[in-house]
């Protein structure tokens, strides 16, 4: 079954998915909310940008982010001036690298939830002098629970998966930056498939579970919905 | 004019498709960190023969699965021993053309003027907060510098301090960004960039480690194929120009001071 270093590997890969996914959910609100009501001549330019990760290799993503956070870099530039630590090779600069590689994947299901919500039951509460806060957690939030979910568990499911970012800026230290993908990678890399099969196989079955998951509360609620 | 348009299209396939059959191609797949070295002798084999050479690079682990599976390579210059060993015994590789041509050598390198010195005491200190390697588990250079490492007593003290590239390619570049400090590197890597070699460095001596025996192996039996290996032989000084050993002997003369 699995070795010491591979359980390592993958409670550091639950770990960098379950923090990129908060993070995500947090940032991705306000974004997705603003996308889905805006008509500003700005939108088609922040979609296109919230979807590039979608199309461009990984390793695109790595490199520009190595050169970032290198100390010629913009942000590791930053991070020297203010005297912090450089973010390469540590745990923060995965969980940036993630929230980037996983964006679309969280901002596009709460897109489509919130402009699935449409303009009247929000207007109707206005009526009611509900205030935009109290509109957006007592309204909004609630009728966009499935997309939430879908939300979370892409995003969680999709980072599990990462290979390229964390290949280009991660190092590989164990118990920091060695995520499972990488792990099996190097099994395979060195010729010990057996231990790649078992650490696949989780991988497989953890992902399978996730996407399952998905499926059978989303049709549940749209069940409910009707 | 249509049947002008149609003639060439027509020619032009057939020319693709008759093209491979007909081309005396030599293909030479090549780990990453000799790749460049190889450049340079392709080009003097090909001035000297008309004779063109393709060069495949890529990581030895991955040549040597994409070999076992049929990829149509007609020599294989491998960064260890072990794969052209295993191809040797498995069948893939022609026997008794197994050869070491040349000897890899490790440095420690820093952008920065003043973080080496000449004992590579630097490794003992608290200086530096990353040092890239090789991954010791897949590339040979990985595993010099973990040998490297632990001779000088301090492989268990940097665990947490050391980052892995997948090859030697990925541990130089992580240094040459700035993202590590330093990093133990194959010495034919700054001498073959098109950067040139600044900062400070520690050339490793042999001792600190296993020999790193790039050894190549015939995969076709063909002339053209043999004739390459013969001239790559013979071409001792362009090898050693880029930083390696030649097998049995060790130069250090590559970053007098």
């Amino acid at each position: 079954m699995l070795t010491a270093a591979d359980t390592t590997a993958l409670v550091i890969t639950l770990q960098l998915a379950a923090v990129t996914t908060v993070v995500l959910l947090l940032v991705g609100t306000p974004l997705a909310w603003w996308l889905a009501r805006s008509h500003s001549p700005v939108k088609p330019v922040i979609d296109a940008i919230v979807a590039l990760p979608l199309v461009l290799p990984p390793t695109v993503l790595g490199f520009y982010l190595l050169l970032a956070l290198g100390p010629e870099g913009a942000i590791g530039g930053l991070m020297e001036s203010i005297g912090a630590k450089p973010l390469a090779f540590t745990f923060t600069g995965l969980v940036i690298g993630s929230v980037i590689y996983s964006l679309p994947f969280v901002v596009q299901p709460l897109q489509d939830a919130f402009a699935g919500i449409g303009r009247r039951p929000l207007e109707a509460a206005a009526t009611l002098r509900a205030g935009p806060l109290d509109r957006f957690f007592s309204i909004a939030l609630p009728l966009a629970r499935p997309g939430y979910l879908t939300a979370a568990v892409l995003g969680f499911a999709h980072t599990l998966g990462e290979f390229g970012v964390v290949l280009m800026i991660g190092g590989n230290i164990p118990g920091s930056t060695q995520v499972l993908s990488i792990a099996i990678y190097d099994h395979v890399e060195s010729l010990q498939y057996g231990q790649a099969h078992a650490v696949s196989a989780v991988l497989l079955v953890l992902s399978f579970v996730l996407l399952l998951t998905v499926y059978v509360l989303n049709r549940r609620f749209r069940v409910i919905r009707l | 004019m249509r049947r002008i348009v149609l003639q060439l299209l027509l020619y032009s396939i057939a020319a693709t498709l008759s093209g491979p059959l007909y081309a005396t191609e030599l293909r030479v797949a090549v780990a990453a960190n000799f790749a460049e070295t190889l450049t340079e002798i392709a080009a003097r084999f090909e001035a000297d023969t008309g004779q063109p050479v393709t060069i495949i690079r890529g990581s030895t682990g991955k040549l040597y699965a994409q070999i076992i599976n049929g990829a149509p390579f007609d020599i294989f210059l491998a960064a260890d021993s072990r794969r052209p060993e295993l191809l040797e015994n498995e069948g893939y590789a022609i026997t008794g053309s197994r050869f070491t041509y040349a000897a890899g050598r490790l440095v420690l390198w820093s952008p920065d003027p003043d973080l080496v010195d000449v004992d590579g005491k630097v490794l003992a200190s608290n200086d530096f907060r990353f040092l890239a390697i090789a991954n010791p588990r897949l590339a040979p250079y990985g595993e010099a510098a973990r040998q490297t490492l632990e001779k000088l007593g301090v492989w268990e003290s940097l665990r947490g301090r050391i980052v892995q590239g997948e090859n030697i390619g990925q541990a130089y570049q992580f240094v040459a960004s700035g993202n590590a400090s330093l990093g133990l590197i194959a010495r034919s890597q700054p001498l073959s960039s098109s950067l040139a070699p600044a900062g400070s460095f520690w050339e490793v001596p042999a001792s600190m480690h296993e020999p790193i025996m790039q050894q190549g192996v015939l995969l076709e039996d063909t002339q053209h194929a043999r004739a390459f290996l013969d001239f790559m032989r013979a071409q001792p000084a362009v090898i050693v120009a880029h930083g390696y050993d030649l097998p049995g002997q060790n130069t250090h003369n590559a970053y007098s001071r």
